[in-house]
């Protein structure tokens, strides 16, 4: 039988705010434990929760960039059940009425056709702490830094049928929340996550099949992984003649596998209602155009753009948009130097090599945009050309200053004088006369050779096309 | 000295007639008398409350004094008390030691007051009997063998006990109408939003609100203009500016017009009470005022109502207490579900966990659109039966309580009968209006209580009507036997 995989997936993203969603606390990574709790995070008795305002202002402009209905008037409410690590025996979440109702994103295809996803609703919530369990012979410490971060919890609807198709939402979505920078995205901290819900069914039918939720997955990679292996677990049990039962399921990177975590009957009922210590958020049309304003040119519309302005790739297009400073970069390059395919070539080519090679961010690149649109000036002007460049290049990498200091002190203009390399070719000519027979006799693959003579003699430095056509002139004439 | 009120205390305070530190002197030696009849304060702060008292002598030889500035002023025991143990009447808190100060405890420093220590309640302000309390039922001062209401029983004692001229409490069904009626004293709770939670220990966020005990609308005034006011951190306290309640006590009545509701008058109501109240309604057509009879027809639904709604919102503010952060945790937990049970079913006394269990199943799936939704469309109906009121009347009045003080033990083993004693006052907290108790007379020896109500904000009006009556009555006046 052919099976048909149907994929929601629900992020979590970790808003930028400087302090908590309900409280003064700082949000900063990597604090001492505990330190970054205050009354109100370590719920004590008689504290109350004040909403902060970014928390809002960053929803409405997720909301806005993917097109989604804002609620005007959206309602906090509250999550129950014990943990050690949720303070207060309830996380405040949104339920009937979130702040981001339905949305859309568009994602790109292996194939290169698109697909538009749904967006269910993007609601905001508080972080718990954490439950540290080593370390502690046999007890448990809890760390509340985390307790009270804000969260933009963002669900999608069922729509994606392949693990790859979620891997693209997931990092469509990341794209976006970076672009409007209401979350850094980082996933290793765990500011961005996300729960997967995969069935199966039989290809052609109506019906979603039964699902399970695979838990908290921090990695493009782990997602599709933890996928694929959950639609090959289900679609055995399916074969074997048995049912997939709802459940919870956690993600073992290490194993690589999936096990359960509770199933459907053990699942818990939060006995959701609405937070008596939080009025309603009101949303105004002011407010929205307010955020409105604050929006910069998202993914799409400057892909759109590139392809448009630059004569790019639909696909070279997409890799330099994937992210805000990636595109950023390249523009300032592009403006740098003023040749665009030139830019993206070297942006995608050289510098997404090196920096794939030593897992860098474009942020952390060595190599600014203002140093490449330098180096791919005197591309142009013809003072060095690609292999060279390729030197200078890995010289500014490692920090040896910028391509005009590099090429000045290492010697590597290009030789462009005429009468110089005129008088190199006829040195080559003469020392081969052999080869030079072998070209007038129809063989002309051994241009091929005389360049590289020519090159070597030069160090690479001489102009290729000068030496062609000087070359070709003189076998010619000879 | 004890018999005066904060008025009179506060004249004698600027007039140098006895400083604060002497007053306070002497209200703790008061305290530590009589606190052994009516166990009213679970916490007596001797050394705090003199360390403030010679601050405020400081500021009234400084000329910095105000109203309260030198007033030993006793607060409940859910108001968290920076240093000071903040028990809520609980075993589950009986070593928590608050780290911060609730506002309203933040207010009465800022105003000056002395506080000398925190007043036996209800556990968690569950109760109307005072008797739910890990720390003992308090007494009634003017029956020991009878109850002085709840959950503000501690305070309510405190205050006819003469101890203190002035207390806090908290009122979530009618924990401080009931109790001041009760204790033959007044109480005001006010609209909600108008005195910040912050601080204060939640029973039931969307009904709980502060307000002052004291033997006059004067000082409840006085009190109150010290309580009130917009709090940053309580989201659902109102930024409103807050009148000076003393300007308008002297008002005059003329003209004023009375609801009384039919349904506040009608079975379950004491007929001895009912004639008490009727005679208090007289004096104030004497003042002037017109009396009309109204209806709110959706009265019989407030009990009902609140004992969902608030039970759910308490079943999740008291989740907190799950002894692992601070409060009472268990002997050596097995684990974490052992630690758990243990923890709270040790911690938390019959009345909480019956709260607990309710409020746990109104809000289970399945059965919270028929309880806590209903209760909540039901509470919009109540609210409207008073808006329309108050398109009529100026103020409704009526009993605070349908009988007097009842014996101790006599309502524990049943639970509805006692939920009953709040029937006039719980459909008050659901409206979220104020409301106020003042002495009316009493019934063979014991207090009742009339009830004034009043729209939104309207606070001020509360106690002029009631600052009048207290002109021309003197059953506030009234001290009981072996308290004098």
């Amino acid at each position: 039988m052919e099976w048909e995989t149907v994929i929601g997936l629900e992020i979590h993203t970790q808003l930028a705010t400087r302090s908590k969603i309900f409280s003064g606390a700082a949000t900063a990574y990597g604090a001492e434990p505990n330190t970054q709790a205050c009354a109100v995070d370590l719920g004590l008795p008689g504290v109350l929760p004040v909403l902060n305002g970014e928390v809002v202002r960053m929803a409405i402009k997720f909301g806005l960039a993917i097109d989604a209905e804002i609620t005007p008037l959206s309602v906090f409410a509250r999550k129950n059940y014990f943990y050690p690590d949720l303070p207060k025996g309830y996380q405040i979440s949104q339920f009937e009425l979130p702040i981001v109702g339905k949305g859309q994103v568009t994602i790109e295809l292996a194939d290169g056709s698109s697909k538009v996803v749904g967006v269910t609703r993007a609601h905001l919530e508080e972080d718990a702490g954490k439950s540290l369990h080593e370390d502690f012979h046999g007890m448990t410490g809890i760390d509340l830094n985390r307790a009270g971060t804000p969260l933009l919890e963002i669900v999608s609807e069922p729509d994606m049928r392949s693990a790859q198709e979620a891997v693209a939402y997931m990092r469509k979505i990341h794209s976006i929340v970076r672009y409007i920078e209401i979350s850094d995205g980082n996933m290793q901290e765990g500011s961005f996550r996300c729960d997967a819900n995969v069935s199966v069914r039989p290809k052609g039918q109506k019906e979603f099949g039964t699902r399970a939720e695979l838990k908290n997955i921090n990695s493009f990679r782990f997602v599709e992984k933890a996928i694929e292996l959950e639609v090959e677990r289900q679609i055995d049990i399916l074969e074997s003649g048995g049912t997939v039962v709802q459940e919870t399921r956690l993600y073992d990177a290490n194993r690589n596998e999936t096990r359960s975590m509770r199933s459907k009957e053990e699942a818990m009922d939060y006995r959701y209602f609405p937070d008596p210590d939080l009025l309603p958020v009101q949303v105004t049309d002011e407010d929205i155009e307010k955020v409105r304003q604050t929006l910069p040119e998202l993914p799409d519309a400057k892909k759109a753009r590139f392809v448009e302005d630059y004569s790019l790739s639909s696909e070279d297009a997409g890799i330099l948009t994937a992210s805000r400073e990636l595109s950023i970069y390249f523009e300032t390059v592009v403006e740098g130097c003023g040749e665009a395919k030139l830019a993206a070539n070297w942006v995608m080519g050289e510098l997404g090599g090196y920096l794939n090679r030593e897992n860098l961010d474009i942020g952390n690149s060595p190599v600014s945009a203002e140093m490449l649109a330098g180096m791919l000036k005197r591309i142009s002007d013809n003072t060095i050309y690609g292999k060279i460049a390729k030197e200078v290049f890995e010289a500014m990498w490692k920090g040896e200053g910028d391509a005009d200091a590099i090429i000045d002190s290492k010697g590597l203009k290009q030789i462009t004088d005429s009468g110089a390399i005129e008088s190199l070719i006829d040195e080559v000519l003469a020392n081969n006369p052999k080869q030079v027979e072998e070209y007038r006799g129809g063989k002309e693959k051994m241009l091929g050779f005389f360049v590289g003579q020519i090159m070597k003699a030069t160090g690479g430095k001489a102009n290729p096309g000068q030496v062609n056509q000087i070359l070709k002139e003189k076998l010619k004439g000879g | 000295m004890h018999t005066k009120t904060i008025a009179e205390l506060a004249a004698g305070l600027r007039d140098k007639a006895f400083s604060s530190e002497e007053l306070t002197r002497e209200t703790l030696a008061r305290i530590r008398q009589h606190n052994e009849a009516t166990n009213s304060f679970i916490t007596v702060s001797d050394e705090l409350a003199l360390a403030q008292a010679r601050e405020a002598d400081r500021k009234l030889a400084a000329g910095e004094a105000g109203p309260l500035t030198g007033i030993p002023i006793a607060q409940k025991d859910i108001f968290c008390t920076d240093g000071v143990l903040t028990t809520c009447g609980s075993r589950m808190l009986e070593n928590f030691i608050a780290p911060y100060d609730a506002t309203v405890i933040r207010r009465f420093g800022q105003a000056g007051a002395v506080m000398v220590g925190k007043t036996n309640m209800d556990e968690f302000a569950m109760g109307s009997s005072n008797e739910t309390s890990y720390y003992g039922p308090v007494r009634n001062p003017w029956d020991l063998d009878s109850v002085p209401g709840g959950s503000s029983g501690g305070s309510a004692a405190a205050v006819a006990a003469l101890m203190v001229p002035g207390a806090t409490g908290t009122d979530t069904g009618g924990s401080i109408r009931q109790p001041a009626a009760l204790c033959g004293i007044t109480g005001l709770k006010p609209t909600y939003g108008r005195v910040s939670r912050y601080g204060m220990i939640a029973f039931a966020s969307s009904l709980d609100q502060a307000g002052p005990l004291a033997r006059t609308a004067e000082d409840a005034a006085l009190m109150l203009n010290a309580m009130a006011g917009f709090d940053e951190r309580d989201s659902t306290s109102i930024e409103r500016e807050v009148p000076d309640y003393s300007a308008e006590l002297n008002r005059d009545l003329q003209g004023l017009k009375i609801g009384l509701p039919k349904e506040y008058f009608s079975e379950g109501l004491d007929d001895a009470v009912a004639r008490v109240i009727e005679a208090a309604i007289d004096e104030y057509r004497k003042l002037g005022a017109e009396v009309v009879e109204i209806s709110l027809p959706n009265s019989n639904l407030a009990v009902p109502v609140y004992y969902v709604v608030a039970p759910a919102e308490c079943s999740s503010n008291l989740s907190r207490f799950d002894g692992v952060r601070f409060g009472h945790r268990c002997e050596d937990p097995r684990d974490l579900e052992d630690l758990y049970k243990r923890s709270r079913g040790e911690g938390f006394g019959a009345e909480v966990k019956r709260r607990i269990m309710i409020g746990t199943y109104a809000l289970s799936a399945g059965y919270y659109d028929a309880y806590y939704l209903k209760a909540q469309k039901i509470r919009h109906l109540i609210s409207d039966d008073f808006r329309q009121a108050f398109d009529k009347v100026d103020v409704i009045m009526g009993p605070t309580s349908p009988g007097t003080a009842f014996k101790l033990g006599e309502k524990t083993d049943d639970p509805i009968t006692m939920y009953l004693s709040d029937i006039y006052t719980i459909a008050v907290n659901l409206a979220g209006l104020p409301g106020m108790s003042v002495p009316a007379g009493q019934v063979n020896g014991l207090p009742v209580g009339l009830q004034i109500i009043g729209n939104y904000f309207d606070e001020s009006r509360l106690l002029n009507v009631a600052h009048r009556f207290q002109q021309v009555t003197d059953h506030h006046r009234q001290i009981p036997s072996g308290f004098a």
